[in-house]
């Protein structure tokens, strides 16, 4: 166990709130988007893009940079609010998310916006991607890593297994990818829409390393992402057990804050509970 | 006379060789199928840049995508049905929307892929593939102009979907003539001022063979055009033939609908032309196993038909 200090974890949380804050901002300012799933996955994205990751907001297209490719690309709010606040670019323009004429759409683009690997938005593909970045990198003998963010209920997608065979029978042990275990999806509870479970015996028959740890917990995510980059010969599959809405009371748990932003009493609601987290943190810093 | 054959499928395979020599990062990826696609040949010369996928063609688009997003110029083979239809939503979000440097290239287009059936002929790619925004889609006649062509695809960044038939075709070209071919530019293979036969891929050469008949034996003078690339369109070579013929057929072996004949159709309407006009293709309906030759007579793709189809419009 690699242990990071405080300061650096207080410091990653910390971040954390301020990215959920411009979560719920950009999406009651669009009036559209995914609540949910952008909140489950805050705490892995920040600490990839605020530690573990090697990139360079000044030179997006490093060809040594590690990658991160957001599967999921519905929850592109927390990938853009993670992204502007690295300085890949200006914060101001996160309220411009979903409308027209700009840069940020809903879902992300490669070409539109640095940092952004991949176009994603229909689920499945992204650990294909990944597989083409990580054979491009053995081919270039580069020894970037390759992150993926998948959506639990996006591994009901069978384009995931193909991926998950390429992967490991091409030994593509620079591919991490992170899975968003928030045990929801639209049409409810992924146990009872279409069973996911054993979790870690499906991914382990197919050749994989496993690592379960709190997907909230800043901590055991660097460590995590840690032992993933030291293992060998298989890709790594990180399960994040998070709570879907996470940070913000009334979204936990809560399917129907999958695909719907907060309205004006709940915008209002979301951010007071996030201030007060953030006081917290700030007096505990 | 007989004519000499080559197999589009082993240009490609040759050509593949060739340009990897040439091209450090050309990479393939194959579904399963590089025996058929001739993928195989670059598999044997550079089987570090070699990865076959498995039948899992979504899978294989993909991972081209992820490929090229790292300076690759992934090509991509299979059948054209697997290559099309089956990762049409991989094609469009990340290769097409991505503005990805991808090569699809694929094989066995078309009915006269014979005995395996509808199943395997596929005749929606081109519209599927036209409609996409961003994609070039590219429809080689003989082998020295696949050669050509795959050439260009490696040359001319972004998206890219190519497809040849099954069987061995008839070489119309010398490849040293084809110096000058351009990616979005038809070739007048003959003139004629009678009719303009705008044809693609494997309906070429029975367009060039009608085109002889119907001058010996009708004295109609047709033009036959080889219009390798159905998106983009050659515009103006199209209005040329309008002004300067007297009717407009087009040829492929793909569904009425989508391909080369909606789009020519597509061009003249909205260019205001009132033109006597044809398309000739698969009529709206699967076809079925069968013997290429009798499968093109009974779909009424080959030289008689089109040589009826003309006497018919003149
Ligand atoms: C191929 C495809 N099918 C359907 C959808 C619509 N859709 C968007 S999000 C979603 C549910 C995703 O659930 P999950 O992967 O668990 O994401 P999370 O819980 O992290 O939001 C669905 C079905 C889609 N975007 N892509
Ligand atoms: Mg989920």
């Amino acid at each position: 166990m690699r242990t990071h200090s405080t300061n650096l974890i207080h410091k990653l949380n910390l971040i954390a709130v301020k990215i959920r804050k411009h979560v719920i901002e950009m999406l009651y300012r669009a009036e559209s988007g995914h609540p949910g799933g952008s909140l489950s996955a805050v705490d892995a994205l920040v600490a990839l893009y605020f530690h573990h990751m090697k990139h360079d907001p000044n030179n997006p297209d490093d060809p040594d940079r590690d990658r991160f490719i957001l599967s999921k690309g519905h929850a592109a709010p927390a990938l853009y609010a993670v992204l502007a606040e690295c300085g890949y670019f200006d914060v101001k323009e996160l309220k411009n998310l979903r409308k027209i004429n700009s840069r940020l759409q809903g879902h992300p683009v490669n070409y539109m916006i640095p940092g952004v690997e991949a176009s994603t938005g229909s689920l499945g593909h992204g650990l294909s991607f990944a597989v083409g970045v990580a054979l491009a990198g053995r081919l270039d003998k580069k020894n970037y890593n390759v992150y993926v963010m998948l959506g639990d209920g996006e591994t009901d997608e069978g384009q995931i297994w193909e991926a998950a065979a390429a992967a490991s029978h091409y030994k593509l042990d620079r591919i991490t990818a992170l899975l968003d275990r928030n045990y929801l999806q639209i049409d409810g509870n992924t146990e009872e829409v279409l069973r996911l479970e054993s979790i870690r015996e499906r991914w382990g028959s197919f050749g994989w390393n496993i690592i379960e740890i709190d997907g909230h917990d800043i901590g055991e995510i660097l460590d995590a992402l840690h032992r993933a980059d030291e293992h060998t010969r298989q890709p790594s599959l990180i399960v994040l057990n998070t709570v879907k809405g996470k940070g913000v009371s009334f979204m936990e748990n809560n399917v129907d804050f999958h695909g719907v932003p907060p309205n004006e009493m709940e915008y209002r609601l979301a951010m007071q509970e996030l201030n007060l987290l953030e006081k917290k943190l700030e007096v505990y810093y | 006379m007989t004519k000499k054959r080559i197999n589009p499928r082993n240009a490609y395979g040759e050509t593949l060789v060739e340009l990897g020599k040439k091209y450090p990062n050309i990479v393939v990826l194959d579904a399963d199928l590089s025996k058929s696609t001739k993928t195989i040949m670059f598999a044997k010369k550079y089987p570090e840049r070699f990865f076959d996928m498995g039948i899992a063609e979504a899978n294989m688009i993909s991972t081209a995508a992820g490929l090229a997003s790292c300076g690759k110029i992934p090509f991509a083979s299979t059948f054209a049905v697997f290559a099309t239809g089956r990762v049409y939503d991989q094609i469009r979000m990340d290769v097409a929307y991505s503005k990805a440097n991808v090569k699809i290239f694929a094989t066995h287009g078309g009915i006269s892929v014979g005995k395996d059936g509808a199943s395997h002929q596929m005749i929606e790619d081109l519209a599927l593939m036209r409609v996409l925004p961003n994609m070039t889609v590219l429809t080689p006649s003989d082998a020295p102009q696949t050669k050509k062509i795959v050439e260009l695809m490696a040359s001319t960044e972004g998206p890219m979907y190519a497809r040849v038939g099954r069987a061995s075709a008839p070489v119309i070209y010398k490849y040293e003539d084809l110096k000058n071919l351009r990616i979005g530019e038809g070739i007048v293979v003959e003139d004629g001022d009678d009719v303009s036969i705008i044809a693609c891929g494997t309906m070429v050469d029975p367009a060039l063979d009608a085109r002889k008949k119907l001058l010996k034996e009708n004295d109609i003078h047709v033009r036959v055009i080889d219009m390798h690339t159905i998106k983009p369109l050659d515009k103006k070579l199209i209005c040329k033939c309008a002004r300067e013929t007297n009717a407009i057929i087009t040829v492929e072996e793909h569904s009425i609908i989508g391909g080369l004949g909606s789009a020519v159709s597509e061009l003249l309407a909205e260019e205001g032309f009132s033109i006597k006009f044809k398309r000739m293709g698969v009529k709206d309906t699967f076809c079925e196993s069968g013997d290429p030759k009798d499968l093109l007579e009974k779909y009424e793709l080959n030289e008689k038909h089109i040589v009826k189809t003309v006497r018919q419009m003149i």
